[in-house]
Parts: structure tokens; C-alpha cells; sequence
């Protein structure tokens, strides 16, 4: 049997949490993409799109209330105890913030050994080694291992709990926020290592940011999300150059750019209002109440999600038109946008 | 030439812990003019919040040294009450986080009367209309109801914008917003952004804006400071800064963050991390991560070299004394 070129696939990804009184929080509802092996597939969205949901329900950290997360075409929900345990080994990650996410009671090398108890790896006298070896490979020095976590920078911690999430050898990685808690010269290093590692060991990264210069930066593949859905889907160079939706457009148009002359020169589209709430989110497209060039039929039916380019997948009711028109509304979209602002 | 409107001179701040002292601002020199933006730029612990906590009087530091001339007053010399007078009135500030720095148990229309009452002699009645002008003008709709509603049931934008009111309803001649837009998404931000350059544009006041992010202060600026262990490492107009860095460390900098516009393929991160402050070190805060440190570097702290009349840097590398120095490479 051939493997598939797809390591991961969500389908149709629904994470409702139940608010009481009947009231339930849609904060995933119907998410599909893919993940290619060895590729870095970014998810970016502003607070409460349900990007972290996504990662954290494809890890099984929440029970999904519909749809299907398959690893190798395994799905990630059925397994059994022992078989889930086989899915951690495979997949790990690493998490936003490095002071919360290590015991700050275990030293480093306590932390780093947790996951290879689980899965009984680098037992007896080849476990010190192991740690080193991690240690060696975040860049850090092997002295290390008998400290404490408050005796690291921020920056140290976040290789830290790379390390912990490489301990097992993964193939892949979900990385909520890695570098949001740190300094910018700092971002730098941990971005630079999170690639390097991916090269050396064939690694597959799912990175969640709401810094959509970082995640472009870092990733083959973008989605875009808001207010639980996947809006746009494409390559990185890609969205950056044709964004098609509406929202897309917004939020790249809103990212200031360390440079005063194209800052000076830039038009932005600024979008009226604040994101609406996922307990009731609008009818039809979640996104047409702040959307500049939103029609009647927006608040009607909810656009599907189709590829209007070559893997360039959106959900819009403007453009639904044949092929050729395509890329001439979506410019029409564009240009819309910055009359309105 | 530009009117000065405040000026530091050599402050010094340090904080007395269990770990011994900490020295967070250790010399910073700044002069903000009439109707710019001053944007203070620079890593967690490199004392920019401390020094514009220093201008309000509000740091848990003790100013050791050093003057802040506003109005031909020193502020670092007034009295606790003289002080009062002169925050919320004359200067003012926005904090990072509009949730912790709003009081959740009383209204927001409360809380704008509350400062207007204190500093102007107005009626009741004239300072809620005053509050409602405010409002409006900030962008939240429908003022008469929102001022009797509770900062939670505000959303994160629409609080930084009752900030924002509240900073500005006393017609304040200098404004310091403290990383206003951090803890906002970024089409917030754009929003935010936008109405601080039309508040200047209208009223002149002068902002002081702290803040990590490049891109904002690219977007917003007239001059910047960077700053770096305690102290101003570079200082110049918004150009000179982005297009002719002087300080290994301004370079680093730019280099190490991702653009939106740019194709290229790699970030060149400063390697390792700012230096410990209980014991700082002897000569240039940076010496340990500079690429081009030289022996001067490790002994002496670097004195000030104008690049020009507005663009000055605190280097070795730029003392005359080093001119036969060409940076090679990319920092």
C-alpha cells in the first residue's frame, strides 16, 4: 500500500461547546483542509475564530461534536486507549505560553522524560543520553537538565517544550502560538529552529498564529479562519498576492509593514464593527456584517466552500461566478473595499 | 525648529527587590516636541514602560537622578499633590490592557465624570454632556446608553476606545499610550490606529508611544527611540530609523522580523538575550550580542555621536575616533 500524500485531513470539523440553557458556542463549524507530509500548513484568524479549537480538537484534546480528523487515514476519534496511545506518539505540541506550560516543580529533565514514560521509550541507561541529545538538538547545553524552569528566559522554555514535544519523535507537530509570548529578536530564533528541525526530520507542521506576517513567513499552505469557519485557503505567496476574500483582504491590509514609505502610501480597508459572537453568529455568511461589499444574498445562504483556482479554495457568494470572471470580481471586490474606507 | 514640550534629562530608575537593585532605566535622555509622536521602541524589561511610568509619577521605582522639565516645572520634584493636578489634566495615559485599567464595579460615564470633576469646575450636568461629546467622537455609538452600561459589557476595542475618552476628555497637552493596540486583533488595531492620527490631527496633542511592534510605529511615528537595557540606544526621525539604522541593535532588529510585502526567505535572529540588570554590565548593554563588539565596547559605555541634528546613537562604532570601521556583512 502506498501512503498517501496527506498526512492529516479534517473533515467537516464541527467543536460545539454547550453554553447552557440550550445555548451552544459554535467555535468550529464545518472545517475541511489538509495537510501534506513534511509541509507547514498555517491557521490564522483573529481572537475567538476557533483556530486553537481546531488544533486542539485534532489532537483529541476536546471530543468533536461532528465531522472527522484523519491521521494517516486513521480517524483520531475512534481510536481505542491503547491505539490513541500510538496517535501521541505520532503527533505532539507545543504550546503559547512557556512560563503556564511547564511544571515549574520538575527540572528539565523531568519534564523532558514525561513523554517517553508514557511511551516507554529511551528506557534505563539510554534515557540521559536522549536528554542531552534533546537538549543538544534546541539548542541548549546538556547542564541544563538538572534546573528549574524559572531559571530560563522565555525563550529558553519555548525550546524547552520543543525539546519535550520532540522527545518522542513525532512526525507531527501542532504549534499553538509559539512564539506570540516572546520578544521579537527572540521570535527570530525559535522561527529559524521550528525550521531547521522540520528539514533534519521530515517534521509536519500545523502553526496557529494570529501574526499573519510570522505565519506567512513560516508556511507552505495558509487558511484563513473566522468566527469558526474557514473563509480562504491557499498557498502562502499566494494569499498574499491575490487574497480573494473579502475578510482576507481586511486583515492583510491591516498588518503595518516596518516600512514609513509604503506605510505612508498604503490604503487600508478598515472594517466597522468587532467580530460578532459565536454563540450567535449572523445567518448566511458569518462574515457579512462587517463585510464592505456584502449583497442581499449573503444573509440568506451560507457560501460554499469551492476552489476557484488551482488549490485556492474560498467561501464567498461573490465569487461564484464561471472561471474566467473569477479573478476579475475578486479585483472588483478589492477595489470596492478600499472605496468604502 | 519644534517647541520642546517635555524633557528628560539622565533619568535614572531602579526598583529595590529581594534579588538586590535593579537598575531599569539607567540614563535615558528625551526631548518630545509639540504635536509629534515620539514612539519609544524596544524588548520586555528595556525600561520604556518604567520611563513613561517615571513622566506620570506612577513607577513603584525610585527616580535615583535625573529631571523631567514640563512647563518649566521638574516633575520628579513636585509634591504628591502637585502631581495630581498635572495627570489626567495636563498629561495623560493609556494602559495596555483596558480591562484591568477600567474599575469593573462602577459605569464607564462614572468613571469619565469622575476625572472631569476632579480637574475642571464644571456642573454635573455640563461634564455628562462633555462625556457624550467624548463619546461620540471616539466612535461609540449611542452615548447616552452606553455611559450608564459597565466596562464588561464593552468587547476589547470598544474599551480601549473608553480609554482613549477618558484620556482625552480633559484636553491634555501630552498623551502616553502604552502598547494601546498589543493586546487588540489587528483589524482593531487598524481601527485604533487610525483614530490616535486623527485625535492628533485635530487637538495637537503630543503622543509619547510605547510599543514593540516596528510595524505600528512604521505606521504612526514622527520620531523613535530605541531602546535597550535602560537606555536610549538610537534616536531619530521615522526614516532615518527604518532606512538608516545606526545601532548594531536597530539593525537586528529590523532584520529579525518577517514582512507581509517581502518574498525573502530568512529571519537573521540577535543571538542570546538582554543582559541581567541587577549587574549591569560595565561598557555597552549590547557588547554581548553585537556582532562587531570591540575591546572599547567591553570597558566604556558608549557616549552619544549625532548622526545629524535629529538622529543620534549611542555606539562605539560611530565615535570619530572609530571611523576607520566599516560594517561588513548584514547584521
Amino acid at each position: 500500500m502506498t501512503r498517501s500524500d496527506k498526512l492529516v485531513e479534517v473533515k467537516h470539523l464541527k467543536k460545539y461547546f454547550d453554553m447552557g440553557k440550550g445555548k451552544q458556542l459554535k467555535a468550529v463549524d464545518d472545517v475541511s483542509f489538509h495537510i501534506l507530509r513534511g509541509e507547514t500548513f498555517g491557521l490564522v484568524g483573529e481572537s475567538g475564530c476557533g483556530k486553537s479549537t481546531t488544533g486542539r480538537t485534532m489532537m483529541r484534546l476536546y471530543q468533536r461534536t461532528a465531522g472527522q480528523v484523519l491521521l494517516d487515514g486513521e480517524d483520531v476519534h475512534q481510536l481505542g486507549k491503547k491505539e490513541r496511545l500510538r496517535l501521541t506518539k505520532r503527533s505532539q505540541m507545543i504550546f503559547q505560553d512557556p512560563y503556564a506550560s511547564l511544571n515549574p516543580r520538575s527540572t528539565i529533565a523531568e519534564i523532558l522524560s514525561e513523554p517517553m514514560d508514557v511511551h516507554s521509550l529511551y528506557e534505563g541507561t539510554k534515557r540521559k543520553a536522549r536528554i542531552h541529545e534533546l537538549l543538544d538538538i534546541v539548542g541548549l547545553s546538556p547542564d541544563h537538565a538538572n534546573r528549574y524552569p524559572h531559571e530560563f528566559s522565555g525563550g529558553q522554555r519555548q525550546r524547552i517544550g520543543i525539546a519535550r514535544a520532540l522527545s518522542v519523535d513525532p512526525e507531527f507537530i501542532i504549534a499553538d502560538e509559539p512564539i506570540s509570548a516572546l520578544d521579537v529578536s527572540v521570535q527570530a530564533q525559535v522561527v529559524n529552529l521550528m525550521k531547521a528541525l522540520q528539514k533534519e526530520r521530515e517534521l509536519t507542521y500545523l502553526f496557529i498564529a494570529h501574526d499573519l506576517s510570522m505565519v506567512k513567513h513560516i508556511s507552505d499552505r495558509i487558511g484563513v479562519m473566522y468566527l469558526g469557519h474557514l473563509v480562504e485557503l491557499t498557498s502562502s505567496k499566494e494569499l498574499y498576492r491575490t487574497p480573494l476574500h473579502p475578510y482576507t483582504q481586511a486583515l492583510l491590509s491591516a498588518i503595518p509593514i516596518p516600512d514609513p514609505e509604503i506605510e505612508d502610501k498604503r490604503e487600508r480597508i478598515i472594517l466597522k464593527g468587532e467580530i460578532p459572537s459565536p454563540v450567535d453568529p449572523p445567518s448566511g455568511c458569518v462574515f457579512r456584517t462587517r463585510c464592505p461589499a456584502a449583497i442581499e444574498i449573503c444573509a440568506q445562504h451560507k457560501p460554499e466552500w469551492k476552489e476557484i483556482d488551482d488549490h485556492h479554495y474560498v467561501a464567498c457568494h461573490l465569487l461564484n461566478k464561471e472561471k474566467p470572471m473569477r479573478k476579475e470580481k475578486a479585483m472588483a471586490v478589492h477595489i470596492g473595499g478600499h472605496d468604502n474606507d | 525648529m519644534s517647541e520642546t514640550i517635555l524633557e528628560i534629562k539622565d533619568l535614572h530608575v531602579s526598583f529595590t527587590t529581594y534579588g538586590g537593585e535593579v537598575q531599569a532605566v539607567r540614563g535615558v535622555n528625551v526631548t518630545l516636541n509639540r504635536g509629534e509622536t515620539l514612539a519609544i521602541v524596544g524588548e520586555s524589561g528595556c525600561g520604556k514602560t518604567v520611563t513613561s511610568q517615571s513622566i506620570m509619577r506612577l513607577t513603584a521605582g525610585n527616580i535615583t537622578k535625573g529631571s523631567i522639565r514640563f512647563k518649566g516645572k521638574d516633575l520628579t520634584r513636585l509634591t504628591e499633590k502637585q502631581m495630581r493636578d498635572i495627570r489626567g489634566s495636563d498629561i495623560s495615559m493609556i494602559f495596555q490592557d483596558p480591562m484591568t485599567s477600567l474599575n469593573p464595579t462602577l459605569t464607564v460615564g462614572k468613571q469619565i465624570i469622575e476625572g472631569v470633576e476632579r480637574h475642571q469646575n464644571i456642573s454635573r450636568h455640563d461634564a455628562e454632556r462633555l462625556a457624550l461629546e467624548i463619546f461620540d467622537w471616539v466612535g461609540i455609538a449611542n452615548g447616552k446608553e452606553r455611559l450608564k452600561q459597565y466596562p464588561h459589557q464593552f468587547s476589547g476595542g470598544m474599551r480601549q476606545r473608553i480609554m482613549i475618552a477618558m484620556a482625552l476628555v480633559c484636553k491634555p497637552s501630552i498623551l502616553i499610550a502604552d502598547e494601546p493596540t498589543t493586546a487588540l486583533d489587528v483589524t482593531i488595531q487598524a481601527q485604533i490606529l487610525e483614530l490616535f492620527k486623527e485625535i492628533q490631527r485635530e487637538t495637537g496633542v503630543s503622543i509619547i508611544l510605547i510599543t514593540h511592534d516596528m510595524g505600528v510605529v512604521a505606521q504612526v511615528s514622527d520620531r523613535i527611540a530605541i531602546m535597550y537595557a535602560g537606555k536610549v540606544v538610537e534616536i531619530g526621525r521615522r526614516k532615518d530609523i527604518f532606512y538608516r539604522p545606526q545601532h548594531p541593535y536597530t539593525k537586528g532588529l529590523l532584520h529579525s522580523i518577517p514582512r507581509m510585502d517581502s518574498e525573502e526567505d530568512e529571519l537573521i535572529p540577535i543571538p542570546g538575550t538582554p543582559p541581567d540588570l541587577f549587574s549591569p554590565p560595565k561598557g555597552c548593554p549590547f557588547v554581548a550580542r553585537c556582532p562587531f563588539a570591540m575591546e572599547v565596547c567591553e570597558q566604556y559605555q558608549p557616549i552619544t555621536t549625532a548622526i545629524s541634528s535629529d538622529h543620534a546613537v549611542d555606539c562605539w562604532l560611530q565615535d570619530e575616533r572609530a571611523k576607520q570601521v566599516t560594517f561588513t556583512g548584514e547584521v
